[in-house]
C-alpha cells in the first residue's frame, strides 16, 4: 500500500503577518516604545496558597503578549492584581507609565478589562449595558449611543442590540462582553481567556478582532491556555506555572532552540516487532522514538529521506498508512519548559469552559 | 463632569433595573399601608391616634425600604461579578458607593412620603415642622441605606443579607422609641436604644410632627449624621479588605 505523504509544516500567513508585526513592535522600541505594563516581583498568597509567587515581566507599547499556563497557574490574580481588583502581597506595578503600587485606581482610565467570565448585566439589553460601560468612563451621551451602535456593528451583534444580555448565546455574550471591554477605546487591554467555552466561529471571530484592535495600536495582555491562540496572535509568551514565569520571550525566539530540527511521524496499520531497534540500526543518523506500537517518530537535525523510510518498513512487513512531516511548534517548547502536557491542559479548561 | 456621568448612569440604571420594578413600587406602597393600618386599629383612638403614628410609619418605612433593597441588590451583583465592572472604572471607591446607594437613598425617601400623603387625608398636618421633618427623612434613609451596605459587604449571599438585615431591622423597630417610649423600656435594654441611629431619627420625627422629642434637635441630627459617617466608613474599609482581595 502506497504511503500517503502530508506536510503539516505550511507557514500561515497569520504567522508571517504575526512576524511582521512583532518586528514593528521592536523596531518601535527606540522611538515613542515604553513599557506599557511592568510588573516586579509580584506575589499574591491566599492564606496557605502562594498563587502569585514573584513575578516580573514587561509588556511594551503595541505588543501582543500571551499568558500562558495551566488552570490555577495565577493567570487571572496576576489580571487582578495588574487591573486593580487584588491587592498584591509584594512588588510594582506600573501601567502606562503610571505607578499603581498601593494604588490600584491610578491607571484605570487607560485599561479595558475582559474577565474570564461575561459579567454584564443580564436585565440590561446589548445596547444598554455598552452605553453603561461606556457612562462608567464619563463619556457623553451621544457620543456612548455612537460608540454602542459602532461596537454592535463591528461584532455582529447589531440585530440583537434591544436583546435582553441574559437571553444572549454563550459567544454573543463573550462578544458583547469583550465590546464593553473596548468601549473607551483603552491604550491597553486585559482580556483573561477570551475564546475559552464558546464556538469555533465565535472564537475565530474574537481572535480576529483581538489581532485589529492590536493593529489599531492597543497593547494586549492576553491570557490564554490555547498554546495555538498565543503562537498565532502573540508577539511575546510568558509562560506560567504555579505562580512563577518560566519562559519568557518572543515566539520566533522560543521556537528558535528547535526550529532547526526535523521530525516525521510515521503510523502503520500493523504493530510491528523490535520497529524502533530495527531503524536505529539501518539509519544511524537518525534518532527514533516509538509513540505506540503502531506509530514512530523520526527526529533528525538534517531533514528526513522519507520515502528510503516508508520503504524500509515496507519490507519489514509493515503497512505505512502515514507518514507526517511535523513542525517543530510552540506545544513542544511548552511541554519542554513546564512539564505539563498541552493536551490535558486544553482538556481541563475545555470541561471547564462547558460547564459555564 | 466625567465622574458626574458615571454617578448619573448608576443611580439611573439601579432605579430603573431595581427600585421602580413593579414589586418593589407595591412593596413601597403595601408596606407602610399595613404597618399603617396594623397600629391605627392596635392604638383604638380613631384618627386622632394619626400624628401619634405617623412617626413611626415613616421611620419604619424608610428602614425597610432601603435596607432590603440595598443588601440584595449589592450581594446579587457582587455573585454575578457584574459588581467588578464598577470596581474597574476610574472611579473613586467612595464616590462609586455614594452612586451606587444613591438608589436606595431615594427610594427610602420616597417610602417615606408614603404615610405622610396617607396621614394628609386623614389629619391636618399643618403643625409639622417641614423643616425638621425632611431633613431627618434624609439622615434615616441615609443611615438605613449604609446599614444596608454594612450588612451587604459583611456576607457573600443573598439569603444570608435578608436574614443579616432583620436580626438588625426587628430590634431596632421596638427599641428606637417609635412605638414604645425609651423611658417605659427595661433598664437592661435602654443602653441598647441609645446605638440605634433610629432612635435619633424618631426623636425628631417625633418633635417635628406632634413636639414629643427627648433630645435636643441639633443632638439628634448631629448624631445621626456621625452614624452615617462611621457606617459608610466601615462599609468602604470591608469593601477594601473583603471584595479587593
Amino acid at each position: 500500500m502506497p504511503a500517503r505523504l502530508s506536510y503539516s509544516a505550511m507557514v500561515s500567513k497569520t504567522e508571517l503577518e504575526n512576524a511582521k508585526r512583532a518586528a514593528s513592535v521592536r523596531e518601535g522600541e527606540n522611538d515613542k516604545m515604553t513599557e506599557a505594563i511592568v510588573a516586579q516581583d509580584l506575589r499574591k498568597n491566599f492564606e496557605d496558597v502562594e498563587a502569585v509567587a514573584g513575578l516580573s515581566f514587561e509588556v511594551r507599547r503595541g505588543e501582543l503578549f500571551g499568558f500562558l499556563g495551566p488552570n490555577g497557574a495565577g493567570k487571572t490574580t496576576t489580571i487582578n492584581m495588574l487591573t486593580g481588583l487584588a491587592r498584591p502581597d509584594g512588588g510594582r506595578i506600573q501601567i502606562g507609565g503610571i505607578d499603581c503600587t498601593g494604588r490600584p485606581k491610578a491607571a484605570q482610565h487607560l485599561i479595558g478589562v475582559v474577565p474570564d467570565e461575561s459579567n454584564l448585566y443580564p436585565e440590561l439589553t446589548g445596547f444598554e449595558n455598552l452605553c453603561f460601560c461606556a457612562a462608567l468612563y464619563g463619556r457623553g451621551k451621544a457620543e456612548r449611543r455612537a460608540r454602542a451602535r459602532e461596537l454592535l456593528e463591528t461584532f455582529g451583534l447589531a440585530q440583537a442590540a434591544d436583546r435582553k444580555f441574559g437571553g444572549y448565546s454563550k459567544g454573543m455574550k463573550r462578544k458583547l462582553t469583550m465590546a464593553a471591554g473596548i468601549i473607551h477605546r483603552p491604550e491597553i487591554l486585559f482580556l483573561d481567556e477570551p475564546t475559552t467555552g464558546i464556538d469555533v466561529a465565535s472564537a475565530r471571530q474574537v481572535r480576529q478582532l483581538i489581532a485589529d484592535l492590536n493593529h489599531s495600536g492597543t497593547t494586549v495582555f492576553l491570557t490564554t491556555h490555547y498554546i495555538e491562540e498565543a503562537e498565532r496572535l502573540c508577539h511575546r509568551i510568558a509562560f506560567i506555572v504555579s505562580g512563577r514565569i518560566v519562559r519568557n520571550d518572543t515566539v520566533e525566539r522560543l521556537v528558535q532552540p528547535i526550529q532547526e530540527k526535523h521530525r516525521v511521524e510515521i503510523s502503520c496499520a500493523n504493530p510491528v516487532d523490535g520497529l524502533e531497534e530495527k531503524l536505529a540500526a539501518s539509519f544511524p543518523g537518525l534518532r527514533f522514538k516509538a509513540a505506540s506500537p503502531t506509530q514512530v517518530r523520526v527526529e533528525a537535525d538534517h531533514p528526513v529521506p522519507v520515502g528510503p523510510l516508508v520503504r524500509f518498513l515496507e519490507d519489514a512487513g509493515a503497512e505505512v498508512t502515514e507518514a507526517r512531516r511535523m513542525r517543530p511548534s510552540l506545544e513542544d517548547i511548552f511541554v519542554e519548559a513546564t512539564g505539563i502536557e498541552a493536551g490535558a491542559m486544553q482538556g481541563e479548561k475545555e470541561k471547564r469552559g462547558t460547564g459555564q | 463632569m466625567k465622574r458626574w456621568i458615571a454617578f448619573w448612569n448608576i443611580l439611573d440604571k439601579d432605579m430603573r433595573t431595581y427600585y421602580l420594578k413593579p414589586p418593589n413600587i407595591s412593596w413601597g406602597l403595601i408596606f407602610p399601608l399595613a404597618w399603617t393600618g396594623m397600629f391605627f386599629i392596635r392604638s383604638g383612638r380613631g384618627l386622632d391616634s394619626i400624628l401619634t403614628l405617623l412617626p413611626g410609619m415613616t421611620a419604619v418605612s424608610i428602614l425597610f425600604g432601603t435596607t432590603s433593597m440595598l443588601a440584595v441588590t449589592v450581594t446579587f451583583e457582587k455573585r454575578s461579578r457584574s459588581f467588578e465592572r464598577l470596581l474597574l472604572a476610574p472611579l473613586p471607591l467612595e464616590f462609586l458607593m455614594l452612586a451606587k446607594t444613591g438608589g436606595a437613598i431615594l427610594f427610602g425617601m420616597a417610602n417615606a412620603f408614603v404615610p405622610v400623603v396617607m396621614a394628609a387625608f386623614l389629619a391636618d398636618l399643618s403643625g409639622v415642622a417641614w423643616s425638621l421633618f425632611v431633613p431627618a427623612v434624609i439622615l434615616i434613609a441615609v443611615a438605613s441605606t449604609f446599614l444596608g451596605l454594612f450588612i451587604a459587604v459583611a456576607v457573600s449571599e443573598v439569603f444570608e443579607a435578608q436574614t443579616f438585615s432583620n436580626f438588625f431591622r426587628f430590634p431596632m423597630i421596638f427599641l428606637c422609641g417609635l412605638f414604645f417610649p425609651i423611658e417605659k423600656l427595661p433598664i437592661f435594654l435602654k443602653p441598647l436604644s441609645y446605638i440605634i441611629p433610629l432612635t435619633y431619627g424618631a426623636d425628631v420625627l417625633h418633635g417635628s410632627v406632634h413636639g414629643g422629642n427627648t433630645m435636643p434637635y441639633t443632638l439628634d441630627l448631629s448624631v445621626l449624621f456621625v452614624f452615617c459617617a462611621l457606617l459608610f466608613a466601615a462599609s468602604l474599609w470591608n469593601i477594601k479588605r473583603k471584595w479587593i482581595l
